[in-house]
């Protein structure tokens, strides 16, 4: 069986420039979105992520110019997310050269945008990013609509957020990623909202359950701080692949030795 | 005349990323649907993303088919990509059944959700190369990888025609083929990082040939 798990590094960008403090020492523009996808691509990244939070109305602009530079620079496959509500919003910035878009918030509030989108474009082109926060429960019967985890001698089940994970749906994650599959969706981003940050790893209960019951490649996202959790994003959370942020950008771990232990751990990777 | 390479317009798909990569070989394209600059091209590449059906009847609207045809009977050096790769074969059973340009003779099928994991298949995998003398190939290592996203495959009736093998779950299916001046591959080169863009140059090479 060859299915090639992807490690995916995650960019930040407000106005077109990178941010979040990443320090890459050898790179004269520090902020530049097209430097750092090629110094990805070089490391052996399979895939890049935009995430895109410029809060102005200038926008749609600015990302298409992004994603124009982007696309001109970078020969691997990205996804662009945040922001993005409407066939307008993801027709400019697929017709600017990027390969798929990640729609989060506008996809709870409109879901049906999800089934346009993935209509005229394909399902291959549409992610669903899912921010996903434990709820814990002591029974059964607390949550009896929701789908359970058994957590020790506890329940949890995951509460979809939206606003950059500060507002809570009560919307269940796991229906969630079932109903937007059924919307056309082709691959889901569930980050964990508990996780995120904290480096102790994905939440693998949430990444395989969503794996599971959509049967739909996940990129597990948010938490990832050492090689191990990279490992069990694949080999407990059946993710396709595996996002990251500031462990690639501070160099905590390179993206190269990431995929050599995955391999060596019985992952097929592409080396 | 200055050297010139013609990427098809046929409103189906990824014609910039291709356009970006012959750019950085320091090669002018032209991204046309007018017959003109296609016939006198030096080289052409067919792209293509979406439903095998909607791309022949776009290429029949711009009456496309016989420029095509007509190409490859000059001489001119032609690389199908993807979608592109599928149009040159005979027939594709995509959404029923419909007739290719059938400049390869073979078939666009399916993959069998019972023999592999995920329909489409959307990832990384490496091409095992049957002829590695290709000019296509050439600088390239055997069992590097390419970037794929398709659900059909072809199947091209004669083995000569087989250039690189690709397996994807219990399936092993042609991702390049090839017949005297046409080259085709399933997985996107331009977005396939250095090997990508060495088989562009490779057919750039060729075309200057």
């Amino acid at each position: 069986m060859t299915d090639y798990k992807k490690i995916v590094p995650c960019l930040d960008v407000k106005n077109g420039r990178v941010v979040k403090g990443i320090q890459f020492v050898n790179l004269r523009d520090a902020g530049d979105p097209v430097k750092f996808g090629q110094y990805y691509e070089e490391e052996g990244a399979d895939e890049l992520v935009f995430l895109d939070i410029t809060a102005t109305v200038e926008k749609r602009k600015t990302v298409v110019e992004l994603v124009k530079k982007v696309a001109d620079g970078v020969s691997i496959p990205f996804a662009v997310g945040g922001g993005i509500s409407s066939l307008e919003d993801a027709q400019a910035i697929l017709g600017a050269g990027a390969d798929k878009v990640s729609l989060n918030s506008a996809a709870v509030r409109n879901p049906p945008v999800l089934e346009e989108i993935s209509k005229e474009f394909g399902s291959e082109r549409v992610i669903c990013a899912i921010d996903g926060n434990r709820v814990y429960v002591d029974s059964e019967e607390n949550a009896s609509d929701k789908t359970l985890f058994k957590i020790g001698d506890k329940y949890c089940w995951f509460d979809v957020m939206t606003h950059s994970g500060t507002k809570s749906t009560g919307m269940d994650a796991i229906q969630w990623a079932l109903k937007v599959k059924e919307l056309g969706v082709g691959e889901i981003l569930p980050t964990s909202k508990t996780y995120d940050g904290t480096k102790d790893g994905y939440d693998l209960e949430m990444t395989r359950g969503i794996a599971e019951a959509t049967k739909l490649p996940v990129t597990a996202s948010g938490g990832a701080g050492t090689l191990q959790h990279i490992l069990e994003a694949f080999t407990i959370g059946k993710a396709s692949a595996a996002l990251a942020a500031s462990i690639f950008h501070f160099r905590e771990i390179s993206i190269k030795e990431c995929k050599k232990y995955c391999a060596k751990n019985g992952i097929t990777m592409r080396l | 005349m200055v050297f010139n390479i013609a990427i098809i317009d046929y409103e189906m798909g990824n014609l910039k990323s291709i356009y970006k990569c012959l750019k950085h070989l320091n090669i002018e394209s032209i991204i046309s649907d007018d017959s003109k600059n296609i016939l006198n091209a030096d080289g052409v590449i067919l792209p293509g993303v979406g439903a095998f059906g909607d791309a022949m009847k776009h290429l029949k609207q711009k009456n496309l088919v016989p420029i095509i045809e007509q190409i490859v009977k000059n001489g001119t050096p032609l690389f199908g990509v993807c979608l592109g790769q599928q149009l040159l074969c005979s027939k594709s059973t995509e959404m029923g059944e419909h007739d290719g340009l059938d400049l390869i003779k073979g078939d666009v099928v399916k993959f069998d959700i019972s023999k592999v994991d995920k329909v489409p298949q959307i990832g990384w995998n490496s091409v095992n190369f049957i002829d590695e003398e290709h000019f296509l190939l050439q600088g390239i290592p055997n069992n590097s990888y390419f970037y794929f996203v398709h659900s059909f495959y072809v199947v091209p009736k004669n083995k000569e025609n087989v250039i690189g093998l690709t397996q994807y779950g219990d399936i092993d299916y042609s991702s390049i083929i090839s017949k005297d001046n046409i080259i085709a591959t399933q997985f996107h080169p331009e977005k396939s990082s250095k090997h990508g863009i060495k088989m562009y140059e490779n057919f750039v090479d060729f075309c200057k040939k």
